[in-house]
């Protein structure tokens, strides 16, 4: 550690860029049920919550994408000062729906929001914190699992880096019985999405909208046949997966490729 | 006297980033701004090109602390625009659901983030060792919050079984039963969170300005009605342009508001302004012992009728599960489009205010897209008070001015994420 390791409790801090501040409000939530977690770790900082803050910190947790250039040194101070960078959530760890509107272009965005005034303030294309600066783990998820976020704090108590799954949702949710939701005639990104979050979309009847980003290996013609079977376009797909996944789509000549070997 | 320099970088213990800045010279003041820093988000150029059935799973994420506000919003703005009629079911859902979050979103901001000030601690974490009783009331009641919308939409933030036309997940009987159980147990918190607010010593300083809430009787507010001011008039919400006249100003690239005067307030003291008279009468009751009566002027109050909104929530959440549990939970599917073209405005009171989504829709995809969210609308009169509470502050050491500003900004609840998307002050 940088930090000469005197005292025994680690200091955390925690950073918002561009997000709702859901995820750490969740984590605000898992505090609530796991008030043993304060006993072990010294907050440092937390803007939302409190106004005690110090700067030496050893573990950041950073919310949000970064979606202009003058918030990257904040950023690079982060990493300069924490021994490691978490990224909390999907807009951190994938540009999440932020990067929704990537798929335009930045003058479009500006001038429909702001008009005349569309260049009075400074914004680039929304990207995940690892575009920026190096990240050490990543907690995924719109907003992230409360349960996951305990999990993995209590894992680098003990000096460990639990990295999420890497297999699909669909294992999760079989195992959950819950009713494919392709049977009720809905798309669902569960067959390339990375699961850990117990399926809930599924289970409250909605379809997978691939918020934990892709596995590192998704079998894309094999998605795509399910698809077919349940009559859904390319189309429609593509649209889902741009919700969380703009910066993460697979290219078209890629999926090709594999179609033809398959 | 002097020269008075105040700049509060990032305001703790509010949604989202914003630093005030005062700036007197000889006595006179030259300066004072809320800035506004957040990164702007554009959803609503996010929005276009978009299905219809994905708006409220986007707009939930421009704020975790009101997603149930925003996606009911949305999907009001979606069903006014494609004919769709919810089920009586499902407004009773969505009232239900929509108390859980208001519920939530009060305590979090009563009990964690403007507590602290009157106990002199820089957050909620130290009254876990020094309070412990207010620390655990507070959790129980978010808890009880929170498992509310997990029963009805999966999670608080974001939810997920909330979609046009109805939802794709009901509570149980069972689940209904055992949240009833919590919600008259939680009577003695409610109890206790009015008689602490009683006892903290809220500043008193007075502004009068105009507050606008939506007006909804019987109901309280919450969803759908009409607009409604304490300066007189009723407009239908299809009509929110005339009240909320945005306006961008040449020193900041924010989107002001102003109705009938420079100035507007939205939030739970406007609605209390507004609704008095549909208020539980429980409620009504413990606004007369926290010592708030309409109209009441000082935005300190806010907070203090978030007290009052959380007792009428309590007790409307248990009429309600009683009118649902006596119905019977049915598991409809969504009502379908009747059309797939079509504009709708949605309009809800979200914890910090009243909020607009207006949608035109072609053909199924979002063509248009305008959110007007209740922290832009209170700008202006944050503003106007921080004006107006300067001098009377002057004589004060500077940290207790920068405090008493903090504190003013805090009352306000504001959620600096959900409106940037609208505004973001740039300062020379």
């Amino acid at each position: 550690m940088k930090a000469a390791a005197t005292k025994p409790k680690p200091r955390v801090a925690f950073f918002d860029f561009t997000s709702c501040e859901g995820c750490q409000l969740t984590v605000v939530d898992s505090l609530q049920y796991h008030p043993e977690l304060l006993d072990v770790v010294d907050i440092v900082e937390f803007r939302e919550a409190s106004s005690d803050r110090r700067d030496d910190y050893q573990i950041a947790f950073i919310e949000g994408s970064c979606s202009r250039e003058s918030d990257e040194p904040r950023l690079h101070k982060i990493r300069a000062t924490a021994d490691i960078v978490v990224a909390l959530g999907a807009c951190a760890h994938l540009g999440g729906i932020n990067a929704i509107r990537n798929r335009q272009s930045l003058k479009e965005v500006r001038e429909y929001v702001y008009g005349d005034s569309a260049y009075w303030y400074e914004t680039y294309k929304p990207r995940a914190i690892s575009a920026v600066i190096k990240v050490d783990l990543v907690i995924p998820g719109c907003p992230i699992s409360g349960a996951e976020f305990v999990r993995v704090v209590k894992g680098l108590l003990q000096g460990r880096f639990l990295e999420p799954p890497d297999y699909p949702l669909c294992i999760e949710c079989k195992l959950k019985e819950n009713v494919c939701v392709f049977q009720r005639g809905q798309i669902c990104l569960g067959p390339i999405t990375r699961a850990g979050c117990d399926a809930i979309c599924p289970a409250y009847g909605a379809g997978c909208e691939g918020c934990r980003g892709l596995i590192a290996n998704p079998s894309l013609p094999a998605f795509y046949a399910v698809l077919e079977e349940y009559g859904l376009s390319p189309a429609d797909v593509e649209t889902r997966l741009s919700l969380f996944l703009t910066n993460q789509m697979p290219k078209a000549e890629e999926v090709e490729y594999v179609q033809y070997t398959h | 006297m002097s020269n008075i320099h105040i700049d509060v970088h990032h305001i703790t213990r509010v949604e989202g980033h914003g630093n005030i800045l005062v700036d007197v010279q000889n006595g006179e003041l030259k300066q004072c701004d809320l800035q506004i820093i957040e990164t702007p988000r554009f959803f609503e150029a996010m929005l276009r090109g978009r299905p219809y059935q994905e708006a409220s799973h986007i707009t939930s994420r421009i704020c975790g602390i009101c997603a149930v506000g925003h996606a009911t919003a949305s999907l009001r703005a979606t069903e006014k625009a494609l004919g769709i009629e919810p089920t009586p079911q499902t407004k009773l859902l969505r009232r239900l659901n929509f108390l859980g979050e208001m519920l939530d979103s009060h305590v979090l901001h009563a009990y964690m983030l403007v507590a602290p000030d009157f106990l002199n601690v820089g957050s909620v974490i130290p009254l876990a060792k020094t309070a412990p009783e207010v620390v655990l009331r507070a959790l129980r009641l978010k808890k009880l919050a929170g498992d509310t919308c997990k029963a009805i939409c999966g999670r608080h933030t974001h939810p997920i079984a909330m979609v046009p036309g109805g939802f794709t997940h009901f509570p149980t009987a069972a689940d209904l039963y055992a949240l009833r159980g919590r919600y008259v147990a939680a009577r003695a918190d409610v109890a206790a969170t009015v008689e602490l607010f009683q006892t903290l010593p809220i500043p008193q300083f007075e502004r009068d300005t105009e507050y606008i809430a939506l007006h909804n009787a019987p109901l309280y507010g919450f969803i759908d009605g009409e607009i409604a001011s304490t300066d007189g008039g009723i407009w239908p919400v299809e009509r929110y342009r005339e009240v909320t006249n945005e306006t961008m100003l040449p020193h900041s690239t924010a989107k002001h508001t102003a109705h009938q005067r420079e100035s507007y307030m939205v939030g739970a003291l406007a609605r209390f302004n507004v609704n008095y008279d549909l208020l539980h009468p429980l409620a009504r009751q413990a606004a007369d012992a926290l010592g708030i009566q309409p109209v009441c002027i000082n935005p300190f109050m806010n907070t203090v009728a978030q007290v009052v909104e959380i007792v009428h929530c309590v007790e409307e959440a248990i009429t309600l599960i009683d009118e649902l549990l006596q119905r019977e939970i049915a598991w409809e599917e969504p009502v379908p489009p009747a059309h797939l073209s079509g504009e709708g405005v949605g309009s809800c009171e979200v914890p910090r205010g009243i909020l607009f989504h207006n949608y035109v829709i072609e053909d199924g995809l979002i063509v248009e897209a305008n959110c007007i969210i209740p922290t832009g609308q209170n700008l202006a009169n944050i503003e106007a008070d921080m004006r107006a509470l300067v001098p009377a502050v002057l004589h004060k050491p500077q940290p207790e001015i920068a405090q008493t500003l903090e504190m003013l900004v805090r009352a306000y609840d504001p959620c600096i994420s959900c409106s940037t998307h609208l505004l973001n002050v740039a300062f020379v």
